[in-house]
């Protein structure tokens, strides 16, 4: 592999007393997409926001780029100015979409591109009807996000997200929230996102969808990476590694 | 009852109740934009300062809802010259008052509406990359409004209808405007009538505005 484009080295982290993040290594490649999996409370969320500092973190590095996130120094915090800067390279898509429901659907995709990329008004609507035309929403513009459906939500926050062309893509559970019958629509778009190239580093408990769409898989268990792999050979072989089979056989009968 | 009513001595006089109107009407929004500054500032800092500034905060709060506006007017227009250096007629006196009345009530407005705001919102807006600026104007600010309107709407109503205080201190709007008609005329109950009714169609017509804006802000429309 050539120089990762996000590279993580021993990260650590605790909220108080707990240690959530224990010397987590992970390298993505460009145009990589890996998929982080694990029981709940393994930190997986608190590995994507250490990503784009939506989290501090106590030790390690992390580096876009080549460019350490959220430290100028080791200690020393980056000013908001900075960080805000560092942030707009990194795109998230989150679980509960997030959409500002002030803000009509391309409202929310033009906002970012107003105000950070300083795109003018016409042109930051045009790049948002493209996006939302890629991601099936064309005719849903001018609505407001409590007028669309969860699939449609998601895939505006997904539209939000990319428009920004961020170097890397986290992704957050973001189908667990939907009704069975939506996951589908949002996953296509995330499927086509990786075909085109997008790197992506997402947390997902769709496993089949992980097996087809990542080219890694990364297996979190207590705040540790505990196993991870190219995705078949990786399941092909859970019965190597206790905790992930363990972690496995609950969902055994939705990806075989 | 013997009382006749006679409404023609009330509307050779009208002049007074229609200045004392406008004129409460400059009192209330000159006071409520100096006390929406005053609100946001200080909720501002309440939610992201440390906790002796919150005291501080808290202190100026209990301090003015405890005690009654009345009072406080007597005690800047009075007592406040005798203290220290200054001058001031009874408008600049009342207003002061007022702005600092309404900002104790407007921070406890506008922070409960900023402690309201989901937090995933504020990540979305850090995750594009926006600065803490750009956050607060774009993305806290419109939700904190859209939480607030409905109890923002009763707070600005309620603090129109607080400038019927000043008349304590003659300055003349439109409460004092009635009783000079009281006083000069002995119609009392047209007057105080007359004032009634001003009072409340003023009320709805500020209401209707704020509803307005609720539906600018697209109050209401995200269940
Ligand atoms: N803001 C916080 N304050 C305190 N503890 C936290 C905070 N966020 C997460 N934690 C704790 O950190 C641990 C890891 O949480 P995290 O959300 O990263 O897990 P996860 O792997 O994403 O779990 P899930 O699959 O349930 O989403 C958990 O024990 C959680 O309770
Ligand atoms: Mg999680």
């Amino acid at each position: 592999m050539t120089d990762p484009l996000l590279s993580i080295r021993g990260l650590r982290k605790s909220f108080g007393e707990i240690e959530v993040l224990k010397d987590v290594d992970l390298d993505v490649g460009r145009g990589e997409v890996v998929t982080v999996i694990g029981p709940s409370g393994s930190g997986k969320t608190t590995l994507l926001r250490c990503v784009n500092f939506l989290e501090s973190y106590d030790a390690g590095s992390i580096r876009i780029d080549g460019e350490e996130v959220g430290f100028s120094a080791p200690g020393q915090r980056r000013n908001e100015r900075t960080l805000a800067r560092m942030r707009a390279e990194t795109g998230m898509v989150f679980q509960s979409f997030n959409l500002f429901p002030h803000l009509t659907a391309a409202e929310n995709i033009m906002l970012g591109l107003r105000k950070v990329r300083r795109k003018s008004r016409d042109e930051a609507r045009a790049i948002a009807e493209t996006w939302l035309d890629r991601v099936g929403l064309a005719h849903k513009a001018d609505s407001l996000p409590a007028e669309l459906s969860g699939g449609q939500q998601q895939r505006v926050g997904i539209a939000r997200a990319v428009a920004m062309e961020p170097k890397v893509l986290l992704l957050d559970e973001i189908t667990s929230a939907l009704d069975p019958e939506l996951v589908g629509e949002v996953l296509e778009v995330v499927r086509a996102l990786a075909a085109e190239g997008m790197t992506m580093l997402m947390v997902t408990h769709e496993i089949a969808f992980a097996r087809d769409a990542s080219s890694r898989i990364v297996f979190m268990a207590d705040g540790r990476i505990a196993a991870e792999g190219e995705p078949r050979e990786l399941l092909a072989n859970a019965d190597d590694y206790p905790r992930l089979a363990a972690f496995l056989a609950r969902f055994r009968a939705s990806y075989f | 009852m013997g009382y006749d009513l006679n409404f023609a001595v009330v509307w050779r006089n009208f002049d007074k109740m229609w200045g004392g109107l406008l004129l409460s009407l400059e009192l209330a929004v000159i006071s409520i934009a100096i006390g929406v500054l005053i609100g946001l500032v200080l909720a501002l800092a309440h939610v992201s300062g440390g906790r002796w500034l919150r005291g501080v905060i808290a202190a100026y709060v209990e301090t003015i809802r405890n005690v009654p506006l009345i009072l406080l007017v007597y005690l800047v227009f009075y007592g406040l010259p005798q203290a220290v250096d200054i001058r001031y007629d009874a408008a600049t006196s009342f207003v002061v008052t007022l702005s600092v009345y309404s900002g104790a009530y407007l921070v406890e407005v506008f922070r409960a509406g900023l402690e309201a705001i989901p937090k995933g919102q504020i990540d979305a807006g850090k995750a594009l990359g926006l600065t803490p600026w750009q956050r607060f104007t774009s993305v806290r600010l419109p939700a904190m409004i859209r939480i607030i309107l409905p109890a923002l709407s009763n707070t600005f109503i309620s603090l129109f209808k607080d400038t019927s205080v000043a008349s304590v201190i003659a300055v003349p709007e439109l409460t004092w405007g009635a009783q000079w008609i009281n006083l000069n005329t002995f119609r009392i109950v047209e007057a105080y009538l007359i004032a009634t009714a001003m009072y409340l169609v003023t009320g709805y017509l500020l209401l209707f505005l704020l509803r307005l804006l609720e539906r600018r802000f697209r109050v209401g429309r995200h269940a």
